[in-house]
């Protein structure tokens, strides 16, 4: 017997084989033969896709539908409703610029320090150095410790008396910068990227690697070959070449941002007085604290709109050329 | 590269030299925390002030044997290992049902339904927490582990689709025309031929699935009230909000419940590197 939804390819396969004999047109088969197909396409894609509609999709839906409401969350589903009420005072609301501001901050921290950071490393992992593996392995380290772990190990760091950082600062004579780095609404944001650069730059570092050896190593010989120095072979040879690399970290920075909840809960909580508030603070405290689930519920679908016309914009005019590539090697499939 | 390797010995050694102060002086940025924790657990809180860099004088384990001696520990290990196990079972059985149909069969609509898979890598997740919340206390989910089980497992579906469906897409189909002619059924092909070949991926997506679950807090800080559920990440939470006085039973803490994820990382690193390479690019 055979199997006709296996035919991608059905010039290939002897069609001839077919039970010809039962009694049926062989129109009728056919239509039989496609139903059959579909039926065995349904049952190995219906499961993820009905847990994918339930929990992904519909949530949105959700949040879309309650953000119109007042609602405490109590009791059934929302009735009183205000329309755009909670979009309004959502944007009109300090705490959600101080939110933009910092998620602003942390994305141009991010591109400015973290990425270039990660490159030069990648680069430098990828020469002959002894001791590579032992590098790479405690770079990366950090980023498969729960967000959690780290923010509580740098909230004690960080603490103001017993804290290392001041200690050190301490030994070292420069008591002058001590500082309650947490709670002091100057230095919280730097010291919140400071942790993020120790849980992410590893992980970065592995994207651009990975990056790097997919480049030719006869490129950069013939560059030097031509006279390149290290620099221009860099500027013209590598740095071109790790293009897709380069923005797919600085989308994936972006989308993370977004969502930064973790890390910040723990370390600050959004606090001193909303200086370190992210988006995904403020929904949660609204949401899970104070029960205004309308008002948390237009803070989520800002959130999406935000990450969804980011990523349309930027797979459309950044990575075009990438996901063209991407695109037609999908189309290889075929 | 190439043309060091031209140069005479004298410079090549110095920039090797600079190379390591360079990388050196980054893992000691990436350790320095990490000792901290660990020393620091075998202090008490007045040597964490008195004698913040040298080694701890007298030692004490205590605060290491009582973590380890507390059933709330042991249980929260527990609880995030059943979490892990079962969304890793569920997302990657699920996925690697719909990849195979993705990557084999030819049917309408196959490439829209796949891009709507894909477009989950781009939802923030902290976008579904509330509705979910809302969804999970409706169907009677809170408090449960399903309720964190079953929605790892639906975002973990699109990575685990991608990763999935270009490495079946890579199997040469002469191998599964040979088993059909034999006599199996589609799902036979898929389950005795296809998956046991795809062992290395399904290695690499479970690798990748472990280590979400494992360190998820968002869901089960939302889906949890009763300790009972928590699991690791809200435990340490927890804890530090508990004994916020005694910082050197929370490094202890800390640092127990980082080792079941450095232990994983360090025999599992080939794969989860793997597969976070190849999800981002792919993605």
């Amino acid at each position: 017997m055979t199997h006709p939804a296996l035919t991608e390819r059905p010039e290939k396969r002897p069609r001839a084989a077919a039970p010809p004999a039962r009694g049926l047109p062989p129109a009728a088969i056919r239509r039989r033969r496609r139903l059959k197909g579909l039926a065995t396409v349904a049952l190995f894609v219906l499961p993820a896709l009905v847990l994918y509609g339930l929990l992904v999709l519909a949530p949105i839906a959700i949040a879309a539908y309650t953000s119109m409401f007042r609602w405490n969350g109590l009791g059934g589903w929302p009735e009183d409703f205000i329309g755009f009420d909670n979009f309004t005072r959502l944007f009109a609301s300090d705490v959600f610029h101080g939110d933009l501001r910092n998620g602003l901050l942390i994305v141009v921290l991010s591109l400015v320090i973290q990425l270039p950071l990660a490159l030069g490393l990648a680069l430098l992992l990828n020469q002959r150095m002894r001791g590579r593996a032992v590098y790479r392995l405690l770079f990366f380290a950090p980023y498969v410790l729960s967000e959690v772990i780290t923010g509580v190990l740098f909230s004690l760091i960080l603490s103001p008396e017993i804290g290392l950082a001041n200690q050190i600062l301490r030994a070292v004579g420069l008591e002058e910068l001590e500082r309650a780095w947490l709670a002091d609404p100057t230095t919280v944001m730097p010291a919140l990227f400071a942790v993020m650069t120790w849980k992410y730059f590893g992980f970065y570092m592995i994207l651009f690697l990975a990056g790097r050896q997919g480049i030719p190593r006869e490129l950069g010989e013939a560059a030097s070959i031509d006279g390149a120095g290290t620099w221009q072979q860099f500027r013209h040879v590598t740095l071109p070449l790790l293009g897709p690399t380069i923005r797919i970290a600085a989308f994936l920075s972006v989308i993370g941002t977004i969502q930064l909840f973790d890390l910040v809960w723990v370390l600050t909580g959004g606090g001193p007085d909303h200086a370190s508030e992210t988006m995904a603070v403020t929904m949660f405290q609204f949401g899970f604290k104070r029960t205004q689930i309308g008002y948390a519920s237009a803070i989520s679908v800002v959130m999406f709109v935000l990450s969804m016309i980011f990523a349309l914009a930027y797979l459309r005019f950044v990575m075009r050329r990438d996901t063209q590539g991407a695109v037609t090697t999908m189309g290889d499939h075929r | 590269m190439s043309s060091s390797r031209r140069r005479p010995a004298g410079p090549s050694r110095a920039r090797g030299i600079s190379l390591h102060m360079l990388a050196g002086t980054l893992a000691l940025f990436v350790l320095i925390p990490l000792l901290f924790g660990l020393i620091g657990g075998f202090k008490d809180n007045a040597q964490l002030s008195s004698n913040p860099f040298g080694l701890p004088a007298p030692w004490h384990p205590e605060n290491y044997t009582e973590v380890l001696a507390s059933a709330s520990f042991w249980r929260q290990v527990g609880n995030s290992v059943l979490i892990a196990l079962s969304t890793t079972v569920l997302v990657v059985a699920l996925s690697a049902m719909a990849a195979f149909a993705f990557a084999r069969f030819a049917f309408r609509g196959r490439e829209v339904l796949f891009t709507i898979f894909t477009a989950g890598l781009m939802f923030p997740f902290a976008v579904a927490i509330l509705p979910l919340f809302v969804l999970m206390r409706t169907f009677g989910l809170l408090d449960n582990p399903l309720g964190v089980i079953l929605v790892q497992a639906a975002f973990g579906l699109p990575m685990t689709i991608i990763i999935l469906r270009g490495f079946f897409a890579g199997i040469p189909r002469e191998v599964e025309e040979a088993a059909v002619i034999d006599g199996c059924t589609p799902f036979g092909v898929f389950w005795r031929v296809l998956l046991p070949m795809a062992r290395p991926a399904l290695a690499t997506v479970s690798v990748l699935a472990i280590v979400a679950s494992w360190n998820n807090f968002f869901l089960p800080l939302a889906v949890f009230n009763n300790p009972d559920w928590w699991t690791i990440p809200l435990g340490v939470q927890q804890f530090q909000g508990q004994y916020s006085t005694d910082i050197a039973r929370t490094l202890a803490y800390v640092v127990l419940a980082m080792v079941p994820a450095l232990a994983f990382y360090a025999v599992a690193e080939r794969h989860l590197i793997s597969g976070l390479t190849a999800g981002a690019t792919k993605g």
